[in-house]
């Protein structure tokens, strides 16, 4: 079970966060302008990383806060957690 | 044996507020902005008002006893800590301002502010409080981007404390409770068994103020009193 | 009393402390500090189980966790356990165990016929026979489990508690051997949080069971020591019996405490047997020791062929002599150790050594001792079936794989062999370390760390004491010192005096003479009954990856995981395919360690605590009412209300009748409330939900929809605004959650610019739903009636006002098209207002109606419920609420996907109602719709019914249903083929709106 650091309160055990799946995946900021394809990436298409990967996690059983973690799929290690908005950082698995 | 604090029929008076909307529904272009207006919280005297753990036996051991104290105040506070203007006023209105450290707690008087989140309060009052204290901190954060809502009646508290208080509590909390991680003046959001909780460290005893969802309340309550059995 | 073979004196066993047992039925006694095997051995029992596929006579091979043979069902009743390892079971008054996996007894096993017939039972026997013809596998199947099934569960609750714990600590060091306690000791002097776990009931390993000395004292007196040192130390936690079990992700490990296991006591309703502990662990100090290598001879089976290493800790541990004329059959020095204890505590001893001309200070010692030492040789034979009674004795070629030269058979009734050490690498694989194979020692010792850990002492390799203390001094210190601890001075290994030891000769098939697989078996895996000949076998068939040939011959796959087995199986199919060991790969050690029992995994979560039984404030009146209660999500919540003998469908009828046709009460309270507050709250909404909310006026409510970014329906309910910039949102009972961290999702990782905060109100109020004719009254009386008027107080608005007293939102809402008030007050008063609504609604005949009530009359209104009519994959389009998506008002979460080519189709199932030919025949939810029955499936389906009840308002039975192209077929006749074999039923297909079409009853 991971051991999980939130940029607010430290680190908790994963029993208290929900994964909500990849991050730093936009909402088109005019749907309509779209194609069908590019809608379908926003909405359905995941990257499916062997490796790192970029997500999103809220930790809500604690302050109800969402964050991102860049986690390697493959060693299951958390490499980096940092807030929404910020910039996808560069680690290394 | 029933370690019940009695809590009061006669509520405090209600403040009186004004009546709903008129009949003809005022549109939201035509409302006015609108101030946290002075909730009536308590009923007329002679309405009973109940707590979720009423009547429930405790542990019956004095190294881990529970009581509940169900009706303190409690108003949940949103807002921007880096706003210094929402800081003061609710300095102004609470007796202190909101604490911007995680999971720490800001006590003024008999108040009490718990840190829930990085824009999240819980501000704790007496019982019978909470309706000045929703008035209060709505004319101080006036025309703030804010919230503030009474949930007094959302949880309950759980008072436990007694040498073997800890020792029940990590049979259900993944948190590190030890004093050298967890210490009185700190609290934390977090799960005991199956249920959410808020958990206060209130001394060295040591005493927990725990917080939890009515619906949650017996579940809870049963649970930790069967969890303390090991020690009477 | 009389144990024959207990030794005089000596051992750590209480001789003041006599203990009474009972194997199969035959009363016997140890002492207090044996375990099970030991007290057995001492009354001479040797056969104590039958092998699990031949049925084979087995003794006790161990005096540890690797035990493969002695597997008892121990305890009776209740407290039953199967598969219970006879080393490692402490002895109490009154212990009861019975071998297993034999019939009728133990001596006399009819299904040892399996024995004779083995060379038709080879590996992969059950794949290759019982799977033709597949349809009677299930019959082979049972026959199959019947015979090599091994214990018993039981067969009634357990009446024992188990209990969890949430640990963090700086350093957790599994093991309390001499490497163990050594970190232990030096990463508690640094100050550290430290927990130390062994399973035995006493700290100190290999210690308890050696003659060696520890700074120039007896090395139990350095455990104790250690011990005291350790138990004085603050935030240092010693726990004897308790197995670390697992090693999880992020140093998270788990750990299994006896408790009251080795007392045999009654449960005593406090006390658990086990506790289960959850450590999240800074850094770990592995320390789990080795374990010993059988060697792989014919007949290496035979009760009384034990591990030399056990012999020992039967002799020194325990004073049992496990037998009084012993082979030691070995092929490294360690075995002697056991040859000169088994010595001096009278045995006559012989030893049989693989090597030729073996040197060293034990071989010294055991020949200046008088033994006999035959180098070069081999034990190719046992004698003897229920024990040994013999051997014989061959010399080997120079090579090892041959015999050469004559046999010699000499008699004995004990076999103690040592293949050499085994570095237990089970929680160092779990935690996802690398191992690598040591010639020297041939074995897998771990290699590169992949987690927070180290590993110290024979477990990684160091086998001698020295070494051991020294790698347990320095794993402590720098475990402590990586946690943030400084290292204290004065933790440094203390000295010892060891024997210089010489190299292991690695014969992994000792040859007999004969063909592999004639005239006797030479086992690998005891507990599955593996042979070489099966790896052979395997190799033959073209298994070449070791994963293959694990699965196939099931080599390392019974609940000792292989810990004697593996090793000896990847070392015989290397020499096969002509590879070393590592090319041959290794096996992945997965947790737990040793068994862990599903009460100590499940704690106190069982019964009552399985899951939190969420209740409203008016849970009491409804039990003492008699309300059946039906779970919605955790919730508790009425069903029905069955007055004396009513029948389910009785009672509903009425309440459905009572709220159409009087008043009828429902506690409403687990809906989900948020309150959505902030400047840009009506702009948020607009996005969430598909309808327009911007020029909603103050007071007024409105119903939405809410659906996934792909266009589905996920969510509804009713939203009011409370004021220009606040809103209070109602969801599903069950989606109150999801609903919420769905909107803390767009405002926290999509638009956090936007000014909205939400808050869970749903606690904070107790909702009680008035409705039908007489509502108004029954409200009214409680209020000031003449504020109740249609005018006054119109539908889909809301008041504050008191109501019996007690400050009050009203909502003028409803799910049932019925005229209907939802009071809301805070939950302290629910239960008061409820009692209130009772009071006054008695001269209305007022009735309470639960959930079913509630699902039959919104049914006849053709009100959806969100995940019972819904299942993700619908749109509003497809329900018919067209009128609920807004044209103009722009972007909406949602929207885009209608545009979609799948969810533009125009085949998709479309909500509608059906009626049946029968009026009283009720569909069964979840039915499917065809449009022609043939005599049996596979028929094309159309549809399926989501809801379906029996309508008493309508008088008939009415259901809806998801169909294809759904809307323009009214009138259609489908049918409903049944799974219970009756004739398909004849449906109409209709408009899914059964009552008061005009809506006129809400609104009046």
């Amino acid at each position: 079970m991971f051991l999980i650091e939130c940029p607010w309160c430290g680190p908790r055990s994963q029993t208290e966060f929900h994964c909500h799946g990849e991050a730093h995946i936009a909402r088109p900021k005019y749907p309509d302008a779209v194609s069908d394809a590019e809608w379908a990436d926003y909405v359905f298409n995941r990257s499916n990383t062997k490796g790192v990967i970029y997500e999103r996690w809220v930790h809500n059983h604690g302050c109800r806060r969402w964050f991102n973690v860049a986690r390697d799929t493959v060693s299951d290690r958390i490499l980096a957690v940092y807030r929404v908005g910020g910039k996808r950082p560069e680690v290394t698995p | 044996m029933v370690e019940k604090k009695k809590t009061g029929k006669a509520a405090p008076k209600p403040k009186k507020a004004k009546a709903g909307p008129a009949a003809k529904p005022e549109t939201a272009a035509a409302a006015p902005p609108v101030a946290p207006a002075a909730k009536p919280t308590a009923a007329a005297p002679g309405v009973a008002a109940a707590s979720p753990l009423d009547g429930r036996p405790g542990t019956g051991i004095d190294t881990a006893v529970m009581v509940e104290h169900p009706h303190a105040g409690k108003i949940n506070l949103r807002g921007d800590p880096a706003d210094q203007a929402f800081l003061d006023a609710v300095r102004d209105a609470a007796g202190a301002a909101p604490p911007t450290d995680a999971n720490t707690v800001a006590t003024a008087g008999r108040n009490e502010i718990l840190w829930l989140g990085p824009d999240e309060w819980l501000v704790v009052t007496p019982e019978g409080e909470q309706g000045a204290m929703e008035t209060a901190l709505g004319a101080a954060l006036a025309g703030q981007h804010v919230s503030v809502v009474d949930t007094t009646d959302a949880r309950t508290t759980i008072r436990m404390h007694g040498a073997h208080a800890r020792d029940v509590l990590v049979k259900g909390c993944p948190l590190d409770l030890h004093p050298r991680a967890f210490g009185p003046g700190q609290c934390a959001q977090t799960i005991i068994a199956k249920a959410d909780v808020l958990i206060h460290q209130r001394d060295d005893a040591p005493t927990y103020d725990i917080y939890v969802l009515c619906s949650f309340a017996r579940y809870l309550w049963d649970w930790l009193v069967d969890a303390a059995r090991e020690f009477s | 009393m009389s144990q024959k073979f207990r030794l005089a004196e000596g051992g750590r066993i209480d001789r003041t402390r006599p203990v009474a047992f009972r194997f199969d039925g035959a009363t016997l006694y140890g002492y207090a500090g044996d375990t099970l095997a030991s007290a057995l051995l001492a009354n001479g029992v040797h056969l104590v189980g039958r092998s699990f596929k031949y049925h084979r006579p087995r003794g006790i091979l161990s005096a540890g966790a690797e035990e493969p043979n002695a597997l008892v069902q121990l305890r009776e009743g209740a407290r039953t356990e199967p598969n219970m390892r006879a080393p490692q079971v402490e002895l109490f008054n009154g212990l009861v165990a019975e071998s297993q996996n034999r019939w009728p007894s133990l001596r006399f096993d009819v299904w040892a016929v399996n024995g004779l017939f083995s060379r038709f039972l080879p590996a992969g026997f059950y794949y290759k026979t019982f799977m033709w013809p597949a349809s009677r596998w299930m019959t082979y199947e049972k026959v199959i489990r019947n015979a090599a099934g091994l214990g018993k569960g039981p067969a009634e609750p357990d009446p024992d508690r188990y209990e969890h714990r949430n640990v963090w600590c700086d350093v957790l060091v599994a093991g309390g051997g001499p490497a163990g306690l050594m970190a232990a000791l030096a990463a508690a002097r640094s100050g550290a949080r430290v927990i130390v776990a062994d399973e035995q009931a006493e700290m100190g390993g290999s210690l308890l069971s050696d003659t060696t000395e520890i700074g120039g004292s007896p090395a139990a007196d350095w455990v104790a020591a250690v011990f005291d040192e350790l138990h004085a130390t603050a935030d240092v936690t010693v726990l004897p019996r308790t197995t670390v079990a697992g090693y999880y992700d992020h140093n998270y490990l788990t750990l299994l405490e006896r408790v009251t296991d080795h007392l045999g006591a009654e449960p005593d309703g406090k006390t658990p047997r086990q506790r289960f502990w959850k450590v999240r662990a800074k850094q770990v100090v592995l320390a789990t020791g080795a374990i010993e290598r059988p060697l792989c001879f014919r007949d290496n089976d035979r009760p009384g062929v034990m591990l030399a290493g056990a012999v020992r800790n039967y002799v020194n541990r325990y004073a049992v002599l496990p037998g009084r004329r012993a082979v030691v059959f070995t092929n490294n020095d360690s075995a002697y150790g056991a040859a000169i204890d088994l010595a001096r505590a009278g045995a006559a001893v012989k030893v049989v050594d693989l090597r030729r001309e073996p040197a060293g200070d034990l071989i010294d010692a055991a020949e200046s001792a008088g033994i006999e030492i035959m180098d070069g040789c081999a034990v190719t034979g046992v004698k003897g079936g229920k024990q040994v009674t013999g051997v014989t004795v061959r010399r080997l070629d120079e090579a090892g794989d041959e015999v050469a030269g004559g046999s010699r058979s000499m008699g004995c009734d004990l076999v103690a062999m040592s293949g050499g050490w085994n570095p237990t690498v089970h929680l160092f694989s779990q935690s996802r370390g690398k191992l690598r194979f040591d010639d020297g020692l041939a074995a897998f010792v771990p290699d590169r760390s992949f987690a927070a850990e180290r590993s110290a002492g024979s477990c990684n390799g160091a086998m001698t004491l020295s070494a051991c203390l020294k790698q347990g001094a320095e794993a402590g210190r720098s475990a402590a010192s990586d946690a943030g601890f400084k290292a204290k001075a004065g933790s440094a290994a203390p000295k010892v005096d060891e024997p210089e030891t010489g190299a292991t000769r690695s014969v992994w098939v000792v040859p007999s003479g004969k063909p592999l697989g004639r005239g006797g078996k030479h086992f690998i895996d005891f507990q599955n009954d593996v042979t070489a000949a099966d790896v052979h076998l395997a190799h033959r068939e073209g298994y070449v990856s070791i994963e293959h040939l694990k699965r196939y011959t099931t080599t390392g796959m019974g609940t000792d995981q292989g810990k004697t087995s593996n090793v000896n199986a990847l070392a015989i199919m290397a020499q096969l395919q002509g590879a070393s060991v590592p090319e041959v790969g290794t096996t992945t050690f997965r947790p737990p360690y040793t068994p862990v029992g599903f009460g100590a995994i499940a704690g106190r979560n069982t019964a009552e605590f399985m899951d939190p039984a969420r209740v409203t404030a008016m849970h009491d009146w409804h039990v003492e009412h008699g309300a059946v209660l039906e779970d919605v999500g955790q919730w508790k919540r009425p069903w029905y209300y069955p007055r004396d003998g009513e029948l389910m469908r009785d009672a509903v009828n009425r309440e459905v009748l009572a709220a159409r046709n009087s008043v009828g009460v429902l506690d409403a309270s687990t809906l989900g409330k948020i309150d959505i507050q902030g400047p840009d709250a009506a702009r948020f909404l607009n996005m969430i939900y598909t309808n327009a909310w911007l020029k909603l006026p103050v007071g007024s409510c409105r119903y939405g929809l809410m659906l996934h970014e792909d266009g589905m329906v996920f969510d509804d309910g009713v939203t009011t605004r409370l004021g220009k910039n606040r809103f209070l949102m109602t969801t599903t009972t069950g989606g109150a959650a999801n609903v919420l961290t769905w909107l803390e999702e767009w405002l926290q990782t999509e638009w956090p610019k936007m000014k909205v905060f939400c808050t869970s109100v749903t606690e904070q109020w107790a909702t009680v739903a008035v409705c039908g004719p007489y509502a108004r009254h029954v409200v009214g009386s409680l209020t000031e009636y003449d504020k109740l008027g249609p005018r006054d107080f119109e539908f889909m608005t809301m008041r504050e006002m008191d109501v019996a007293g007690i400050p009050a939102r009203v909502f003028r809402i409803s799910f049932t098209g019925e005229l209907a008030f939802e009071i809301n007050v805070p939950r302290r008063y629910g239960a008061a207002l409820w009692e209130a609504v009772w009071e006054a609604g008695q001269k209305y005949g007022i009735t309470p109606y639960g959930t079913e009530a509630m699902h039959v009359l919104r049914a006849e209104k053709g009100f959806i419920i969100v995940g019972q009519d819904t299942d993700g994959t619908v749109t509003p389009m497809d329900l018919g609420m067209d009128w609920m998506v807004a044209k103009t008002k722009g972007d909406f979460i949602g929207r885009r996907s209608f545009a979609r080519e799948d969810t533009a189709r125009d085949d998709r199932k479309q909500l509608v109602g059906l009626f049946t030919e029968d009026p009283h025949q009720v569909l069964v939810e979840g039915a499917q719709l065809v449009e022609a029955v043939k005599p049996a499936p596979p028929m094309r389906m159309v549809g399926h019914v989501t809801s379906s009840y029996y309508s008493p308002n309508v008088g008939r039975s009415i259901a809806l249903a998801m169909l294809i192209r759904g809307r323009a077929r009214m009138g259609q006749t489908l049918f409903a083929p049944r799974l219970d074999g009756g004739a398909p039923l004849e449906v109409t297909v209709t408009d899914p709106m059964f009552y008061d079409r005009g809506g006129v009853r809400a609104r009046g």
